[in-house]
């Protein structure tokens, strides 16, 4: 019997990166089969290929039913039915549900002319025929992710799609609505249908689908029969090798003097109850998959948002941090993971941006003293070898690397105590990564308390000392550089909602 | 190896260019223009080419000029100022209320100036604290002061023109600090508004490259929330800016004011535009964090050159609008096209 799908020798190459490589994958009629893989494992650009989005390097196959295709475009893989929904819903708020769910649609309208009643009652058959319960008339803004995501599900369904691709379904749903998710999934699958799962969380993968494809760095690991292992053997997968004992911190903390205390960190939408502290020269990791709330710590410590509660403490001292110059004030430095966003003046010089944070000890009486900023960019410059013909250069024009570099400088200008660095190598390639580990080694050695935030567990495990592990906006574990391994962070990252919320309930 | 060299050197070159207020490459460009218009006009219109007329185009292109240097902090931050224009009128009706003769206050001439900046000064803050600390969009918290300035300006005139005879105010504009002189054959005098308007913009150049405000509102232009999160007091810089362009308002309206003695409340509309274009032909970037005041100034001269240029030739004055509306839609697909290259390098 042919394959619903197979897909073969599948490699993307983007400019400088090898995102998939030779990839396989099959899909069975009538079956549910999961997708795993860290972080930019190449799951999503797969399943980007498959839907049309984007174009493979020559060589790939495509097999639906046996008749090899070729995905030309997004909506050529809807009418071969292939569909997918993203993580990230594509509905416009401001439209109502009908207007979203005919949005682009051939046959929604008449020479330009929009009949918003009859388009409403074919989505209420439509919402019918799925057992869905929802106002076509509704304004989609107003819906909860959970029914903006049933949208668009209905939307997928209703193009006959005979392959459906999901991307991390759960990630914003409470656990009531995952089962109903799941139910809508057994009602989809049928002997000619089948579903692509992706999703972090290998309790649902073990509840949910018939076999598991696992990727690893943008390649195809294996397959299995999800009742035939345990779900620890698919996360082992998932990472694969053992850090290799070199890929460790070099440094040890100072002393015991703790230097930032955060107690009872609450905020309103995600974190609940964070606890931890850092001590001098400490390096602090914190692990966990992507929405697991490590941004929003950071982001709430050092005020750039605001908490519903907790107390954070620096030497000892209880700092209001209310807004950014409030966490800056109290000696904290924030480096985002999306530093040309909220890190750098891409079209200000190298210098400007490292006295960004510290322009108080550069002017007089308003007045600034631009020969003590080019002579202090120059001194980090040196320090953090950043590579650059010189210091007025613009930061638009350096390496994702060089940018970091300066953005540290940044902070260290400043004398800042404390240093957040989130996802400190996002960006920057494999040579220069090395470089801000050992960076971060110095730091440490510095006395600096550093809390580091990333998605790359050999990464964690090189730089922390200590790693605090985060799911669903708590933190479900410590562990200690010595017992850490990629599998047991794995572990606590992944436990399933229900479980963290009954720990502690 | 030798490739390498070259990028490097080629590298060094290009950030020695751009300096941090937009690329001495623009400004260059600005000049040219304005050179090249000059030049045709000098061909073009008969009796142009004098120097009394070029000294007509700097003292009428005064006002204009020091309102857009500081709607160039303004615009550098990423925001925009439309209430210059209106504000200015109701700046300029409230300078004929304190210093014209009874039934006005007739305050002494320091009083009444002190006064007037006080005014753009509090008009400054409204428009700041809307935007910096309730949050309104630029565009449309100096829309709406747009509009209720230009009605104030007429409830406080009560509709009435102002004659302000004060002899002082009319030579702190119109007089000749620097004596007439005599230069080929003819008698040259330098009115103060163009010494006011020289003396600003080098004010506003220290200000914007020189010092915190200037540093800041560009850093707030070039990415607010980096600079928020380097710990910098975002909402206090904002209104610092607003208000010093209100200042410079102030300033503009006195120009305007004692240049013609009186005061018509219903004039200033649609100078803001002027105001903008002047700043937008300059390379001023209108998404902010690019700004410079050599531009701001060229740009205001562009313009009242050509007004005065097509004058001259005998245009008449709607064919000089649709020339101006070309000249700033050139002057800013240039600047686009010369940003998409830069970034794409």
């Amino acid at each position: 019997m042919a394959k619903l799908l197979e897909l073969k020798n599948v490699s993307k190459t983007f400019p400088g990166v090898k995102a998939l490589q030779n990839v396989h994958l099959d899909l069975n009629e009538g079956e549910v089969l999961g997708l795993c893989g860290e972080n930019g494992a190449g799951k999503s650009t797969l399943m980007k290929v498959l839907t049309g989005i984007y174009t493979p390097d020559p060589g790939a196959e495509i097999w639906l039913d046996g008749k090899q295709v070729e995905v030309k475009d997004v909506n050529h893989a809807r009418d071969l039915g292939l569909s997918i929904i993203h993580q990230e819903l594509n509905l416009v708020n401001d439209l109502t549900v009908a207007q979203n769910l005919f949005l682009g649609r051939p046959g929604s309208h008449k020479g330009g002319f929009i009949n918003d009643r009859a388009l409403e009652e074919r989505a209420a058959e439509l919402f019918d025929r799925y057992g869905m319960r929802i106002d076509p008339r509704a304004r989609m803004g107003s819906l909860t992710v959970a029914r903006q995501q049933m949208v668009e599900i209905a939307r997928a369904l209703s193009y006959d799609s005979r392959i459906l691709v999901m991307d991390e379904p759960t990630a914003a749903l409470t656990g009531v609505e995952t089962e109903r998710l799941f139910e809508l999934i057994r009602d989809f699958v049928s002997p000619t249908t089948g579903l692509i799962y992706i999703s972090h969380r290998m309790p649902e993968i073990a509840e949910i689908t018939d076999r598991v494809s696992v990727l690893r760095d943008g390649e195809y690991v294996g397959t299995v029969v999800t009742d035939e292992v345990e779900m620890r053997e698919i996360v082992s997968m998932m990472v694969g090798r053992e850090v290799s004992a070199e890929a460790r911190p070099r440094t040890k903390r100072l002393s015991d003097e703790v230097v930032l205390k955060v107690s009872n960190l609450s905020s309103k939408n995600l974190l609940h109850d964070i606890n931890f502290e850092v001590r001098e020269g400490e390096i602090l990791g914190f692990a966990g998959l992507v929405g697991a709330g490590r941004t929003e710590v950071a982001r709430c410590v050092f005020g750039a948002d605001a908490r519903t509660s907790g107390d954070i403490e620096v030497r000892g001292k209880r700092v209001r941090i209310h807004n950014a110059v409030d966490g800056v004030n109290a000696g904290i430095g924030y480096l985002s993971e999306d530093r040309k966003q909220y890190g750098l003046l891409l079209d200000q010089s190298i210098s400007d941006n490292a006295a960004m944070a510290t322009m108080e000890k550069f002017h007089t009486a308003g007045y600034i003293h631009d020969d003590k900023i080019e002579k202090i960019g120059k001194e980090y410059s040196k320090k953090l070898r950043v590579r650059t013909p010189s210091v007025a250069q613009l930061i638009r024009k350096l390496s994702g690397g060089n940018q970091q570099k300066v953005v540290i400088a940044k902070w260290l200008i400043r004398d800042s105590d404390v240093l957040i660095f989130d996802e400190p190598t996002r960006g920057i390639d494999v040579g220069a990564k090395e470089e801000i580990y050992e960076l971060l080694d110095d730091l440490s050695r510095q006395g600096k308390a550093i809390v580091v935030i990333s998605s790359e567990l050999p990464e964690v495990l090189r730089v922390s000392h200590r790693i605090a592990v985060m799911a669903n906006g708590r933190i479900t574990g410590f562990l200690d550089n010595e017992e850490a391994t990629q599998a047991n962070i794995m572990e606590l990252a992944t436990v399933g909602k229900p479980v963290v919320e009954g720990a502690h309930s | 190896m030798s490739t390498t060299e070259e990028t490097k050197t080629e590298v060094e070159h290009e950030a020695k260019k751009e300096g941090r207020s937009g690329s001495s490459f623009q400004q260059l460009l600005v000049l040219l223009a304005l050179v090249a218009i000059y030049v045709f006009f000098m061909f073009a219109a008969p009796n142009f080419a004098q120097l009394g007329i070029a000294i007509d185009i700097l003292s009428q292109s005064a006002y204009i000029g020091v309102m857009a240097l500081g709607t160039t902090f303004i615009i550098a931050t990423g925001g925009i100022d439309l209430s210059s224009g209106t504000g200015m009128s109701l700046m300029a009706v409230a300078a004929g209320i304190f210093l014209a003769a009874p039934p006005y206050w007739n305050l002494p001439l320091g009083a009444g100036l002190l006064l007037v900046l006080l005014v753009g000064a509090l008009i400054g803050a409204i428009n700041g604290a809307n935007v910096a600390i309730l949050g309104l969009p630029p565009f449309i918290a100096t829309l709406a002061m747009m509009m209720a300035a230009r009605g104030l300006a007429l409830v406080i005139s009560q509709t009435q023109t102002i004659s302000i005879a004060n002899p002082g105010y009319k030579n702190l504009v119109q007089g000749n600090l620097i004596p007439r002189f005599e230069l080929g054959g003819s008698t040259i005098a330098i009115p103060n508004s163009v010494l006011i308007f020289i003396l600003l913009a080098i004010v506003a150049a220290f200000l914007l490259n020189k010092t915190l405000l200037g540093r800041y509102a560009l850093a707030i232009g070039s990415n607010e929330e980096a600079t928020r999160l380097s710990g910098v007091n975002v909402r206090f810089w904002k209104m610092m800016v607003y208000i010093v362009g209100g200042l410079f308002v102030a300033i503009g309206a006195i120009l305007y004011s004692g240049r013609f003695g009186f005061v018509q409340p219903s004039e200033g509309v649609g100078f803001e535009l002027n105001v903008i274009a002047a700043a937008v032909i300059g390379g001023t970037s209108l998404s902010g964090g690019r700004a410079n005041i050599t531009g701001t100034v060229i740009g205001a001269l562009i313009m009242q050159t050509l007004t005065k240029g097509l004058q001259m030739m005998g245009l008449r004055q709607e064919w000089q609008l649709v020339v101006t509306g070309v000249v700033v839609l050139i002057a800013v697909l240039i600047d686009i096209q010369r940003q998409r290259r830069a970034n794409a390098a």
